[in-house]
Formats: C-alpha cells, sequence, structure tokens
C-alpha cells in the first residue's frame, strides 16, 4: 500500500472553518432564519466546529443547528455487505421556509446529498438548501449534485483511492489513500 | 464501532426473528437504538420513511389479532414497504394445504418476508428451516413473542432509562403465555430480575430453571418490583380449568386501585394486551397514571420497524439452516 498522502493539515482546516463561518455571515440576509445541518456520521464532526466558530466570531447570531441522519433514505439499504443502523438525528426545529446548509465532510458520488434532500423534507419544505464541505472530490459524482462551499478539492479519476478525514481535538487532518489493488 | 456492530449482527440468529432466545444482547441494542430513531420518524410530520420501498412482506396469520397485525402493518406502511395481508379463516388452509405450501405459493409471487403467527408453537423455526424467505415470529402457540418482549423491555427501558438491574414482576397466566416466555428471556439478558406470579396450576412446572423466581403471593410480590407485567387469561388455550372461577382469581391475582395504594412505593404497570378489564386489571388501574399501556403500543410501531429494517437488510442469499 503507498504511504497515505497528506492533503489538509490542522491549519489548513482551520483556515477553512474560518472561511465558512465568515462566509455564511456574509451571505445570510438581515431577516433570513439559517441552519447548519450536519449529516451523520462523519458531517457533523466538522458542522459542529463551523457553528461554534461562527457563535465565537458572532455570539449574537441566532443560527440554528442540527444534525442529520439519513440511513433511512439511502439508495442502498440491503444492497451491501454491510447491515445499515441509523444514527442520531436531531433537528429540533421546523424546517419550514428557512435556508438550511447541509454539512458533510468529503463529497463524493453524491448519494448521501440525495438522501439528505430527502430526510430534510421530512422536517418542512426549507426556502433553500445548500451543500458546504470540506472536501470535494470532483469527477467521481454520479448524481447531478454541486457543493455551493468547498474547501479543497480533490481531482482523482481513480477509483482505487480513499479521502480520509481525522477529527481529532487539535489535529485535523485530510488524507489521500490509495487501496491496495486486488 | 459501527462495522464491528454490523458484523455481530450479520453473524448472529437475525437472519429471522424466530424468538429471543437465540438473540444477542448487542442485537437487542441495535434493535433499541434503530427503534429510537423511527420512534423520530413516527413523530415527524410526514411520520414515513421509504427505506424498504423494494421490499414486499406477508403477514400471515393463523390466529386472531388486533395490535400485532395493526402494528406490524403500521410499520411496514411507514417504512414504505409493500404489503399483503393473509388470515387463516378466509384461505385454502381450510381446504386442507399444508403451511409449507401454502407459504411458498405466497412466495413464489416474489414475497422477501413473511410475518408468521401460527397456533404450534415452533411453527416459525420449522418453516425457517424449509422455505426461502425471512421469517419474523408474531407469536407461535405458547412459545415465543419476540417483538412484544422487545417494546416491553424498550417500554421499560424508555421510562427507567435501563433495563438493567429493575425488578420485573410477571403476573397472570405464564403456562399458556408466549409472552411471558420471550419477556423472560429478553428482560433477563438484559440483566434485569424476573418474579412470575400466578396461581399454581397457571406456573409451569420446573420454570425456575430458567433462572426466575415464583410466588404465589401477588401483594408481596407487587411491593418487591418496579414493573408488574400483568398477562392476560388466556381462555381460548385453556381445555380444562385451571382456576374455580374468574371472580375468585381476579380476587387473588388481579390488580386493583386498593392493591396498588397499599403499597410502599409506586409501581409502573404493563399489559400486553388486550385487557380483560376487571380480571387481571382494573379499569382504574389500566387507565391510571402508573399504566404504561398505550406507551407499550405506540412503542411497538417503532420497534417492529427497527426488526424490518434490520432483517430486511441481510441478504436472501445468506440464510442458512
Amino acid at each position: 500500500m503507498a504511504k497515505p498522502r497528506l492533503i489538509l493539515d490542522n491549519a489548513a482546516i482551520d483556515l477553512i472553518i474560518s472561511r465558512f463561518a465568515l462566509q455564511i455571515m456574509e451571505d445570510q440576509a438581515s431577516d433570513e432564519v439559517v441552519a447548519i445541518v450536519g449529516l451523520q456520521p462523519r458531517g457533523v464532526e466538522f458542522s459542529r466546529r463551523i457553528f461554534a466558530r461562527v457563535k465565537e466570531f458572532f455570539p449574537e447570531n441566532n443560527l440554528l443547528y442540527g444534525e442529520l441522519d439519513i440511513t433511512f433514505h439511502r439508495d442502498d439499504v440491503g444492497r451491501g455487505e454491510q447491515i445499515l443502523v441509523p444514527k442520531e438525528t436531531y433537528l429540533r426545529f421546523s424546517t419550514e421556509n428557512i435556508k438550511i446548509i447541509l454539512v458533510d465532510d468529503v463529497l463524493y458520488t453524491g448519494r448521501s446529498v440525495r438522501a439528505a434532500l430527502d430526510a430534510i423534507v421530512n422536517f418542512g419544505r426549507p426556502k433553500q438548501v445548500e451543500l458546504m464541505t470540506l472536501i470535494d472530490r470532483r469527477y467521481n459524482r454520479e448524481l447531478p449534485i454541486s457543493p455551493d462551499y468547498a474547501g479543497a478539492t480533490v481531482d482523482s479519476r481513480s477509483t482505487g483511492e480513499k479521502v480520509k478525514v481525522d477529527w481529532l481535538d487539535n489535529d485535523n487532518k485530510v488524507w489521500l489513500i490509495e487501496k491496495v489493488k486486488k | 464501532m459501527a462495522n464491528r456492530k454490523s458484523k455481530e449482527i450479520e453473524s448472529t440468529a437475525m437472519q429471522h426473528l424466530l424468538g429471543i432466545k437465540d438473540l444477542d444482547v448487542s442485537s437487542i441494542h441495535t434493535i433499541f437504538s434503530t427503534a429510537d430513531q423511527f420512534k423520530g420518524v413516527i413523530n415527524s410530520p410526514t411520520r414515513k420513511t421509504p427505506a424498504l420501498r423494494d421490499v414486499t412482506i406477508a403477514n400471515v396469520f393463523f390466529e386472531n389479532s388486533t395490535r400485532t397485525r395493526i402494528s406490524f402493518e403500521l410499520a411496514q406502511k411507514r417504512l414504505g414497504a409493500d404489503v399483503v395481508n393473509f388470515s387463516s379463516s378466509s384461505s385454502s388452509v381450510s381446504k386442507g394445504e399444508t403451511l409449507i405450501d401454502t407459504i411458498n405459493n405466497i412466495l413464489s409471487m416474489k414475497v422477501d418476508m413473511v410475518v408468521l403467527r401460527h397456533p404450534s408453537p415452533g411453527a416459525c423455526k420449522f418453516l425457517a428451516r424449509h422455505v426461502n424467505s425471512k421469517i419474523i415470529n408474531a407469536g407461535d402457540g405458547t412459545h415465543e413473542h419476540p417483538t412484544q418482549a422487545l417494546l416491553d423491555a424498550y417500554s421499560i427501558r424508555e421510562k427507567f432509562g435501563d433495563v438493567g438491574g429493575k425488578k420485573i414482576a410477571i403476573v397472570g397466566d405464564i403456562l399458556h403465555s408466549r409472552v411471558a416466555l420471550s419477556n423472560i428471556y429478553c428482560l433477563q439478558k438484559l440483566g434485569a430480575e424476573v418474579t412470575l406470579c400466578g396461581p399454581r396450576s397457571l406456573i409451569p412446572y420446573q420454570i425456575e430453571e430458567l433462572g426466575v423466581k415464583v410466588s404465589y403471593n401477588l401483594q408481596e410480590t407487587l411491593e418487591w418490583c418496579d414493573v408488574a407485567n400483568m398477562l392476560r387469561i388466556q381462555h381460548e388455550r385453556q381445555d380444562v380449568k385451571y382456576f374455580p372461577s374468574l371472580r375468585e382469581y381476579a380476587s387473588l391475582y388481579g390488580l386493583t386501585m386498593d392493591k396498588l395504594n397499599a403499597l410502599s412505593k409506586e409501581i409502573t404497570i404493563m399489559h400486553p394486551g388486550p385487557i380483560n378489564r376487571g380480571v387481571e386489571v382494573t379499569s382504574e388501574v389500566a387507565d391510571s397514571n402508573q399504566s404504561i399501556i398505550l406507551q407499550q403500543v405506540e412503542n411497538g410501531v417503532a420497534i417492529r420497524m427497527a426488526v424490518l429494517f434490520l432483517l430486511a437488510q441481510s441478504k436472501l442469499n445468506k440464510i442458512i439452516h
């Protein structure tokens, strides 16, 4: 197996979090209600940090926060080797007529995002839905979905590669790992 | 973590749900945590998910049922599955068709899972060996009723936070009750203490072998327990008289407000339904705020959704028996 290649180090990720926090504030209209919704399981690590950063920069802001599990809306239930077990959905507000920013760590095939779009309307009809992702793996999309906010892009046509995000307290890293060829 | 859990489920009896006896503790916990999420779904505005939209399920009931059947059907519909219902009274069973033939005929119409209720103990296990489908036991004679035990334990967990260490009394017709047997297995696996209480004629011989205590005194049992699960007297299974009269049974083993008020603490009352009001519990008790009978029914849908969802994911070709 080839050595994992570091794509983003802690400082770069931290910068992206700050940039996204500021962008969210910049894009928010004065009378607009915005909610950050992290996708379970891996998107929530990123969304929690972004939410905390917004609150750090703008303590008065009324930004809403939720976490969404998409298991029941996936299109591969019963097709994979693994049994899917849902994680917690934490959404204590109606999504009716507000702006939702879906947050995930890696955007790859786009299927999780499709499931998330399906899942989010269970809680009301949002005014607008945007997608924020730490890594955008271009050229691998299986559905017509693209991010509104992308931290970094990884251009790889090879299916033998994997992007791995390590969320640690003060040492976040993104790796590109080449899988062992069978 | 998720991977390890998945593998555990894969390797256990989760290909079918035939009984609690063969279910391991981690599978029970997985069912509970999945049910937590489904409870969120059924309380959301849409109340539905499309998770099993490409699955067809047959509910095959050879015995009468209201709650279990509606609960299964609602669970299936809220998962987006296609449902067919079968009841023995209006079918070819009365023309002499065997159980395997009946099920195989249903399966040949491309049905993926069967929910079976049958008066013969072991019917589900028998079927699981002989047909190529996933079987969920919705009650087989006096043997097991696993989804009821799961929803009972889930309701206790919801009320107290944990089942472990709790003292549960199961009162009434233990001899004919599949709910009692499944409950004993389930509660013990989750670390609860179980005491059975009822007239001597309705307590199975050597039931203590399962590690439960037996008491013939209702008041003592109530004083001991945190939760009392009051079972129905199953007239339809009683071929001989097990006690002199219903009135005598009600006065000795029926739960009244007076008996509850005489206790030094407040206990929780459960009942798997249907209730014979005035026999095992009075109306006053059944409708009191100590009773969680209707919560049990609500949790039944979430538990059955969880069981169906988890089972539907294991591939048909992996069934090994």
